[in-house]
């Protein structure tokens, strides 16, 4: 929804709240649901109502539970019924600065602040461990923005009796918790308060008359950055980029200038703008985002755009280039089908509202940002939180190597006439085996994001996968591929729990990019052969559809399992005996691995 | 700014933050005769009458209001 998309207006959103999520419920939309609990340290009644709205708006239908006021500490530390009974699948700690039980004064000793500091992280930290015993599930939490005055000016930063100072370090051992434990993310309110304004977002009116610990106008801000870390966790993110080129990726028209004479480099104020959004753009890159061209001109004059010696990007950062005359919206859908990847997982950037438009219209959920003139275009981009980050797998750092290896394997297939030939030529081997800890993150993310060739959906936490990884009740199995032109990484994620009659599939799935790869029967074979192993004769399939996961309808079928039931919406459930079973791979090499 | 003006504008503002376009206030009107005006939608309120009209209540008016009389009243001084 446009009114949602950053830029937004704050004061608009916080008066019409009631009517835009009345217009989101009306949407015809498939939506996840989840259930937050909000744990504040202040008062958090609109700041979880504009959340609830930016999460309808990313697709997520969400439950809330709010503590009583300042009640935070109390009911991470000792739950209530009402909580335990709700078992969140996130906990947001909302706390500022107005939380701190100590503030340091020029007559502290340094004993007694650094008592305070680990005081603090200390209660931080029980609250964390006892969420975490009882519910597993990431937290969320607030650093501390800065004070909104400082008692010694300038020495309040730097010396260890300042309130800034204290905060400061307060936020460095906080990040040290963040890094060392997997399920806390910290939502960086210093750096927005920061860019909202210390002054206005701490303006203490709102505190003494409502205990709000923000100007009510910054909620849509922080409310807005709080669902991007839940919407990231679950899977949301976008993936891509669809760029148009002239007066997006560098001033003035390729094919009426000529390439020689576009803005771009160091030489004028313009081209440096535009030589800064490259850099951005192309820094995307080692984020895993996948980078292509959607503009309307001759592919020739595109290349020799991209090919300019000033510019930040070459033609070769690019997975997919579309320079030509037809629409936008339908150059976007062949990127995202050449890439396996929907086309609600691109941002399409192009500076002409009539091509935005265009796009918004026929593309209902291609994210279309506003992104104003070339120097806003960074701002509004990296404000708009689309790739917000909770994890880097060393697949993100490689994604777009893999794209490109993509690309030489559909030139390879050209030359192949036969298709079993042509896999075979590809020299395939795959891993497949138990979890293990070190790809425990990669299977998350990779079950988490998975929408298409994926028969249940379902969707764990890394605390819920460790759960799954520790118990005996699971068969589980990934799947690594690798072929002569490159690693793919971990592609398949299975998981069965056995039951008193067979192994009942939880989980299947499969990322696109190994589609057509045969790597599902290997992943078939090698789950036969550890029911097998472990005296299982049934595997019960379970098949729920969703608006994307159409392709695997007739996955199970395929195999050779026979359909026991299927009900009005589609659900089907599968049998297969194992005791006949064939091997059906035969164009990947296995090496069974894993195990802990 | 006129009595007048300022109701119809009010008018507005009320209709958008209880999403409700039926909604006529009056000087009289007082949160007991809106069904959603709670403590939380107050503060909602507020916030829009202020972006409204460019100005900002005191916080003795904030919490002090008793009606929407003295709204208009506080809005005929200060309000653009």
């Amino acid at each position: 929804m446009k009114e949602l998309s950053y830029p937004f207006d704050n004061g608009y959103i916080m008066k019409k709240k009631k009517a835009l999520k009345r217009r989101l419920l009306e949407e015809d939309t498939e939506r996840i649901k989840k259930k937050i609990a909000v744990l504040g340290g202040s008062t958090t009644d609109d700041i979880v109502s504009v959340m609830e709205l930016f999460l309808l708006d990313m697709g997520f239908e969400c439950e809330f539970y709010q503590s009583e006021y300042n009640r935070y500490w109390q009911d991470a530390v000792f739950g209530n019924e009402e909580l335990d009974s709700f078992a969140p699948d996130v906990v947001y700690i909302h706390t500022s600065v107005r939380n701190l039980s100590f503030r340091p004064s020029p007559k502290s000793s340094v004993e007694e602040i650094e008592n305070a500091l680990d005081g603090e992280i200390d209660k931080l930290e029980q609250a964390w461990n006892s969420l975490r015993e009882k519910f597993h599930c990431p937290i969320i939490q607030n650093n501390f923005e800065y004070p909104y005055f400082r008692l010694m000016g300038n020495m309040d930063a730097w010396d260890r009796r300042g309130t800034v100072n204290f905060v400061t370090r307060l936020n460095t051992r906080l990040y040290d918790k963040a890094e060392k434990r997997q399920d806390l993310y910290i939502n960086d309110i210093n750096w927005l308060s920061s860019a909202y304004g210390l002054e206005k977002w701490s303006a203490p009116e709102y505190w003494y008359l409502y205990k709000y610990s923000l100007n009510t106008d910054a909620i849509p801000e922080l409310s807005y950055q709080a669902a991007s870390i839940v919407k990231a966790l679950f899977g949301k993110n976008k993936k891509a980029f669809a760029l148009d080129l002239d007066n997006t990726l560098w001033g003035g028209i390729v094919g009426d200038d000529g390439a020689e004479n576009l803005e771009i480099g160091q030489e004028t104020a313009e081209g440096m703008a535009y030589y800064e959004f490259q850099q951005y753009v192309k820094a995307h890159k080692n984020l895993g985002i996948l980078l292509t061209v959607c503009s309307k001109n001759e592919e020739e004059n595109a290349l020799a755009g991209l090919s300019h010696p000033e510019g930040a990007l070459r033609p070769e950062d690019f997975t997919a280039v579309k320079a030509n005359w037809l629409p936008k919206d339908k150059n976007i859908a062949d990127i995202a089908s050449e890439l396996n990847i929907l086309t609600e997982s691109i941002v399409f950037a192009d500076d002409n509202p009539a091509e935005r438009e265009i796009v918004r219209e026929q593309l209902k959920y291609t994210a279309v940002p506003e992104i104003g003139e070339v120097t806003d275009y960074i701002r509004i981009l990296d404000r708009s939180e689309f790739f917000e980050t909770v994890s880097l797998s060393e697949d993100d750092l490689k994604r777009n190597e893999m794209y490109r290896a993509n690309a030489e394997r559909a030139k390879q297939k050209a030359r192949f006439e036969n298709y079993v030939d042509y896999l075979k030529s590809l020299d395939m081997t795959a891993e497949i085996g138990d979890f293990t800890p070190m790809y425990l993150q990669r299977i998350t993310q990779l079950t988490n994001k998975s929408n298409q060739f994926n028969l249940t959906t379902k969707r764990y936490t890394v605390e819920q996968m460790e759960e799954v990884c520790r118990s005996d009740r699971y068969i589980r199995l990934y799947g690594r591929l690798k072929d002569k032109f490159g690693d793919n990484g971990v592609v398949s994620v299975v998981v069965g729990e056995i039951k008193k009659v067979g192994l009942h599939i939880d989980l299947w799935l499969m990322s696109c990019r190994v589609l057509k790869r045969d790597m599902e029967l290997a992943m078939l074979d090698s789950l036969v052969k550890a029911c097998r192993e472990r005296g299982i004769s049934e595997i019960f399939g379970y098949y729920y559809p969703t608006a994307k996961n159409k392709m695997v309808a007739g996955l199970y079928e395929s195999f050779g399992f026979e359909k026991l039931s299927a009900d009005e919406k589609g659900n089907t459930v599968w049998r297969l005996n194992t005791e006949n079973y064939v091997n059906k791979n035969n164009v990947i090499n296995i090496i069974p691995t894993g195990g802990k | 700014m006129t009595d007048k003006q300022i109701i119809d504008r009010l008018n507005e503002v009320f209709r958008d933050v209880f999403d409700d376009s039926s909604l006529e206030v009056t000087a009289k009107t007082t949160a007991d005769d809106i069904e959603d005006w709670d403590s939380i939608e107050h503060i909602t309120l507020i916030g829009a009458v202020e972006d409204e009209f460019g100005m900002r209540f005191k916080m003795g008016e904030v919490s002090g209001m008793k009606n929407v009389g003295e709204m208009i009243d506080i809005i005929r001084q200060r309000g653009k």
